[in-house]
């Protein structure tokens, strides 16, 4: 479908953009006919932001969309890989295909990371309806990588029913994921802390649903109790120019036996229905908005340090430094300098 | 465009549970600036391949203590072979006996590392010999 034929005389450039060309459209056409290297190697392409990626992506994202795309986040522990496991159990045992994102930090010092999130989620070699993916999340904090999303999408357009997004072990204020994903839960340990907690800013203001996993340790359902009661007095009412206030519904689960599991899936399927409506359409703006805004940060990134940038960039990082100049001036040369550069390509 | 790190499979197939030399390799490869996917114990072959391939590793580090390597490793670098990943590099860990390592080379692994190999020496040999990709 692409156009193979280059012309003699073809200049080296053009050649690597038609091979790239083509090996994305070869990507593309084995992963959508069901070829799990060829979707893992699409996915290593969208998580190294190479040019094969944008194409791939380019052909993919209009066939993205169908899938219910599942944050699941947390703080540390509170046993979010081990629900992600049991998610799968259930949704499987309903014959649902099921893909995994799982982002594990990067270590800001040396790039390195220890993806461990597949430790819990076994036991799936012959099943063809599951595909995990751990991706480390390469200095992008936020709790997410810079690439989930698009890896979401790759996964939605391949034509998984339910794309389940982990994050890394959260604090209180990596809510990124609730851009991303269409349904967030917000997963917690029992004991998490006093009501003073529950009525902070932050992640659970952004929760559709939220977990109180380890069901049989003791706390559970006091914490349970406790967020409930917190949440009851959110307003019912948006105001005006803001999304309506959420109301998640508390759920305890005990992720290791699978207990609450089919009732959490449960809630998860009411959100997906409901979300076919108005308050979808939001989440979907906001992810639209959250995807451009990404790539456009990176462009404009990427601009700044290009080479006709560069020894601009140099000499007012040295000035800033030597507070010869505040970094707001610098800031401000560094955009206009880029502004001017685009008239010539 | 960006320096994208070497991506490892670190994987116990077989029975044994003793994973401390398997966890002390994963830390040490991410402190030497690698991504480590690392799947715990008791791993059939078919599993491993599995991750290996939905991860798209760069190398499958396998970590045996049982005595089981002479069953296990070709089964999983023929598994290997059978998806097309035979450009992924094998390497093997543990107690393996001077005599089985020339039969697991021909069987496909790069590399086998006995016991005082240091996380500096599998890093450098990581480095140099796996693929090198787009």
């Amino acid at each position: 479908m692409s156009e193979t034929d280059s012309p003699a005389g073809a200049s080296s450039a053009d050649h690597v953009a038609v091979s790239t060309a083509e090996r994305a459209n070869e990507l593309c056409d084995s992963a959508l006919a069901g070829d799990r290297r060829a979707l893992a190697r699409l996915l290593t392409a969208v998580e190294n932001r190479t040019p094969i990626a944008e194409v791939a992506l380019r052909r993919l994202y209009p066939m993205a969309g169908r899938a219910q795309l599942i944050g699941i986040t947390g703080p540390p522990g509170a046993g979010k890989s081990t629900l992600v496991a049991a998610l799968i159990a259930e949704l499987r045992r309903a014959g649902r295909p099921v893909a995994v994102v799982a982002v594990d930090p990067s270590s800001p010092i040396t790039g390195g990371a220890v993806l461990g999130d597949r430790v819990r989620m076994q036991s799936y070699a012959a099943d063809d309806g599951v595909f995990i993916r751990s991706m480390a999340s390469r200095g992008h904090s936020g709790g997410l990588s810079s690439a989930t999303t698009a890896a979401a999408a790759v996964f939605d357009a391949a034509g998984f029913d339910v794309v389940l997004i982990e994050t890394v072990g959260t604090g209180q204020s990596e809510v990124e994921v609730a851009a991303t994903a269409d349904t967030t839960v917000v997963v917690e340990a029992p004991e998490m802390g006093d009501e003073i907690q529950a009525i902070k800013a932050g992640l659970l203001e952004v929760a559709d649903l939220i977990v109180v996993n380890k069901g049989d340790r003791p706390g559970a359902h006091r914490t349970a109790g406790q967020l409930q009661a917190m949440l009851a007095d959110t307003p019912r009412e948006a105001r005006p120019g803001r999304p309506a206030p959420k109301h998640p519904d508390v759920l305890v689960t005990i992720a290791a036996t699978g207990a609450g599991v089919p009732e959490l899936l449960a809630a998860l399927d009411r959100h997906r229905s409901a979300a076919r409506g108005s308050d979808g359409a939001m989440t979907r703006l906001a992810r639209a908005e959250s995807q451009i805004w990404a790539v456009l940060a990176d462009r404009l990134h990427e601009r700044a340090r290009s080479y006709e940038a560069a020894p601009v960039a140099a000499a007012l990082l040295a000035a800033v430094a030597a507070h010869e100049m505040d970094p707001y001036a610098a800031a401000d040369q560094l955009l206009g300098l880029m502004a001017g550069g685009r008239s010539d390509d | 465009m960006t320096e994208r790190p070497l991506k490892v499979l670190i994987a116990k197939p077989g029975l044994d549970g003793h994973d401390r030399g398997a966890k002390v390799l994963a830390r040490g490869l991410r402190d030497e600036g690698f991504e480590v996917v690392y799947t715990g114990l008791r791993q059939t072959p078919e599993m491993i391949v599995t991750a290996a391939l939905q991860e798209d590793v760069d190398v499958v580090g396998l970590s045996i203590l049982s005595g089981a390597h002479m069953t296990l490793v070709p089964r999983i670098c023929a598994l290997l072979r059978d998806k097309g990943m035979d450009d992924v590099l094998v390497t093997v860990g543990g107690i393996i006996p001077d005599d089985d390592v020339a039969p697991l080379k021909d069987a496909g692994v790069a590399a086998v590392f006995g016991p005082g190999t240091t996380i500096a020496e599998v890093a450098d040999f990581l480095r140099a010999n796996a693929r090198s990709r787009d």
